[in-house]
């Protein structure tokens, strides 16, 4: 399955290496130009009608993890996050490391040693070093060396009703409705963009918009969701089940009113839940796009992820399709011509 | 020159914030457009209008929108929970009312808190007076934006009203635009979008431009209140000119220019060293190849609260400042 796949590929800003040829090999025969730029984004142009407004869809490959700072003399490592990770959920997981993909486990002073107030608060990353089984630094040099990138180690497995447990689903949900757009969807002229390093910074965001140019651009997008008991309506930026998440505003961007208006309106005529992502938190491939060159009109479509940015993301079947149905029904519309009406 | 209460009127009491410039723009381009040779408006909304000349392409920004609340959610007895755009104080806003685009009037309250000093947004909400959540979805929904609703008023010396941030910037440019005739250049007169959530439509209107000066016409603190931080700007002293903020240090050959063309005019003026903050030539400033870059800035008290004031005086010789830059050629 190919949310499977993608989830369970390595790619950790920077080193989007395994995930990019995963992609290229599922959509290379779907399109009619592909080219890997500098940065190492991927843009993919699908020919077909040609529609006045250019139309760019993106979703980041990247996801978040860890890179080796240093190798201590029992050849434990110590590391550093790439990418806004929590450090209470390091503890005691289990990780992959380097591209070899050597096993290990995150490991801490145990708690009988930690002193009172150590216990009351979060180990700090400095706390924490990564054990792959060896009793020196000369030994654990042979495996791994710094620099390496370290990743999760968690199965895609789906369980209760529908829903999916996986690492990385932000934003390999995002790649994987990008492309089956692009393996499913004829007679449209649009740009497919997998973009890298979003989680340090939207740096590849930016040059991808500079060479395409887009007048529109839909993010595709894994966000955040905590609906969970004892917290007020207002601080729950997405719930799980209640559809493809649409944008209003974040740290990066404030989204087209009138795109965002045209979207919900597909939506209801198509019978297709939708809800707001409340939350104005974070920030996504969007605050570059649109103020690129002349600047874009762009929107935010996700699928709510819970324990985001964690090794045990979950999101519901049900969101994902359908928000692939939401973005089949938004380019039928924009094929028509009459989508970019009034935006 | 005479002080257009009307114009300013109308001005600061025209719906636009961040994103939902519409309202605010059409009012601009309807004050504009018989004085103006080309009028656009880009992608993003920004309403660029150009005077012809020979000569050096010369950006004049004023940014149209200001600062508002989003709302986020609606509870189910009808009460709206709202995020910022733009710097929203959670002091300033409470008790204050709001209207959205359409009209509808509300307040901001606040849930009972022990330690008033902790307030955050998220403590506070909008009543708009409805029975219900129902009631409340027919009149706005998720994603409209209100801003603080403001009384207009006057004196013999200053203007006190809400928005002064920055309708007083695009009040300065409107009324050269109307005035001047002279000019040595090519001017393209943007009143910019989405300045307070981060220079956003200075950015691409300044890409599409491309020009070779920039003179941003903004706001600026002032230091002149009881107790204020230490600030060499205040009221009735002058029109400002910028030498750095936290977006910019302006270029130093179009600051002497703007300095020496004050003095030969005797146009009052003060210089403007802002530790905080930034304004449209922080973008534009680096945008391309780079662009020479100015701000004139006009002295202001109360920034971001329900009532800014400005002097009038201040006012009519930023505007003069203006003119009198845009009639020199600028060689730098």
């Amino acid at each position: 399955m190919l949310l499977k796949r993608l989830t369970e590929a390595s790619g950790i800003s920077g080193n989007e290496w395994e995930v990019r040829n995963l992609i290229i090999n599922e959509i290379k025969d779907h399109v009619d130009d592909l080219k890997i730029d500098k940065l190492g984004n991927v843009i993919a142009f699908k020919k077909g009608k040609e529609i006045p407004k250019k139309l760019m869809i993106t979703a980041h490959m990247d996801e978040v993890g860890l890179m080796i700072i240093d190798v201590d003399d029992k050849g434990y490592i110590k590391f550093t996050t790439v990418g806004g990770i929590d450090k209470r959920i390091l503890v005691s997981k289990p990780v992959l490391v380097g591209d070899k993909k050597i096993p290990g486990v995150i490991g801490s002073k145990p708690i009988h040693l930690q002193m009172k107030e150590e216990r009351d608060k979060a180990i700090e990353v400095d706390n924490l070093y990564i054990d792959i089984g060896v009793d020196s630094k000369e030994e654990a040099l042979k495996y791994v060396k710094i620099g390496d990138y370290i990743t999760f180690d968690s199965r895609y497995i789906e369980f209760g009703d529908n829903l999916i447990k996986a690492k990385a689903l932000d934003n390999r949900v995002g790649c994987s409705l990008l492309i089956e757009l692009i393996k499913e969807v004829e007679d449209i002229s649009f740009y497919g963009v997998f973009t890298v390093m979003e989680e340090v910074g939207l740096k590849g965001a930016g040059p991808a918009a500079y060479s395409v140019d887009p007048d529109i651009c839909i993010v595709l997008e894994g966000t955040l969701c905590y609906d969970v008991p004892e917290i007020d309506s207002h601080f729950i930026p997405t719930r799980l089940n209640d559809g493809p998440a649409i944008s209003l505003i974040d740290k990066t961007t404030l989204f087209n009113k009138a795109l965002r208006e045209k979207i919900v309106e597909i939506a209801k005529l198509n019978d297709i839940p939708y809800q707001y992502r409340k939350s104005s938190m974070g920030g996504n491939d969007s605050g570059k796009i649109h103020t690129t060159k002349e600047g874009a009109i762009t929107a935010t479509i996700s699928v709510p992820c819970r324990n985001i940015h964690s090794p045990t993301s979950v999101m519901s079947r049900k969101d994902y399709e359908n928000t692939l149905k939401l973005l089949k029904a938004i380019l039928c519309e924009y094929k028509k011509g009459e989508f970019t009406s009034g935006i | 020159m005479e002080f257009n209460s009307k114009l300013l009127k109308g001005l600061v009491t025209t719906y636009g914030p961040s994103g939902n410039e519409t309202k605010i723009c059409n009012y601009i381009k309807e004050q504009i457009e018989n004085y103006v040779d080309e009028i656009i408006i880009d992608n993003l909304g920004n309403l660029i209008a150009r005077k012809k000349g020979n000569g050096k392409k010369i950006m004049i920004a004023a940014h149209m929108d200001q600062i508002g609340l989003m709302i986020t959610d609606i509870d189910d007895n009808g009460f709206l929970r709202f995020t910022n755009i733009g710097g929203i104080s959670p002091i300033v806003s409470l008790n204050q009312h709001v209207i959205f685009e359409n009209g509808v009037v509300g307040i901001i309250a606040m849930e009972p808190m022990e330690d008033i000093s902790k307030i955050k947004l998220s403590n506070l909400f909008i009543d708009i007076g409805v029975k219900d959540k129902k009631e409340a979805e027919s009149l706005v929904n998720i994603g409209d934006i209100c801003v603080y609703l403001s009384h207009y008023s006057e004196n013999e010396n200053v203007i006190f009203t809400g928005a002064i941030d920055d309708r007083i910037g695009c009040y300065v440019a409107i009324e050269a635009i109307k005035r001047i005739k002279n000019y040595k250049n090519d001017l393209y007169f943007v009143f910019t979008v989405q300045e307070e959530v981060g220079l956003r439509g200075a950015k691409t209107s300044a890409y599409k431009i491309n020009p070779d000066i920039c003179i941003a016409l903004d706001v600026t603190g002032s230091g002149d209140t009881p107790k204020a931080k230490t600030f060499a700007v205040g009221l009735h002293k002058g029109t400002a000119i910028k030498v750095k903020d936290n977006s910019i240090l302006t270029h130093p050959k179009l600051r002497n220019v703007m300095i020496n063309i004050a003095k030969e005019n005797n146009i009052p003026y003060q210089l403007e060293v802002l530790e905080y903050g930034g304004t449209d030539s922080g973008a534009v400033h680096l945008t391309r190849e780079g662009v020479t870059s100015g701000v004139i800035s006009i002295p202001t008290r109360y920034v971001h609260s329900t009532t800014e004031m400005v002097s009038k005086k201040d006012v009519l010789n930023s505007i003069k400042l203006l003119m009198k830059l845009l009639e020199n050629d600028l060689n730098l």
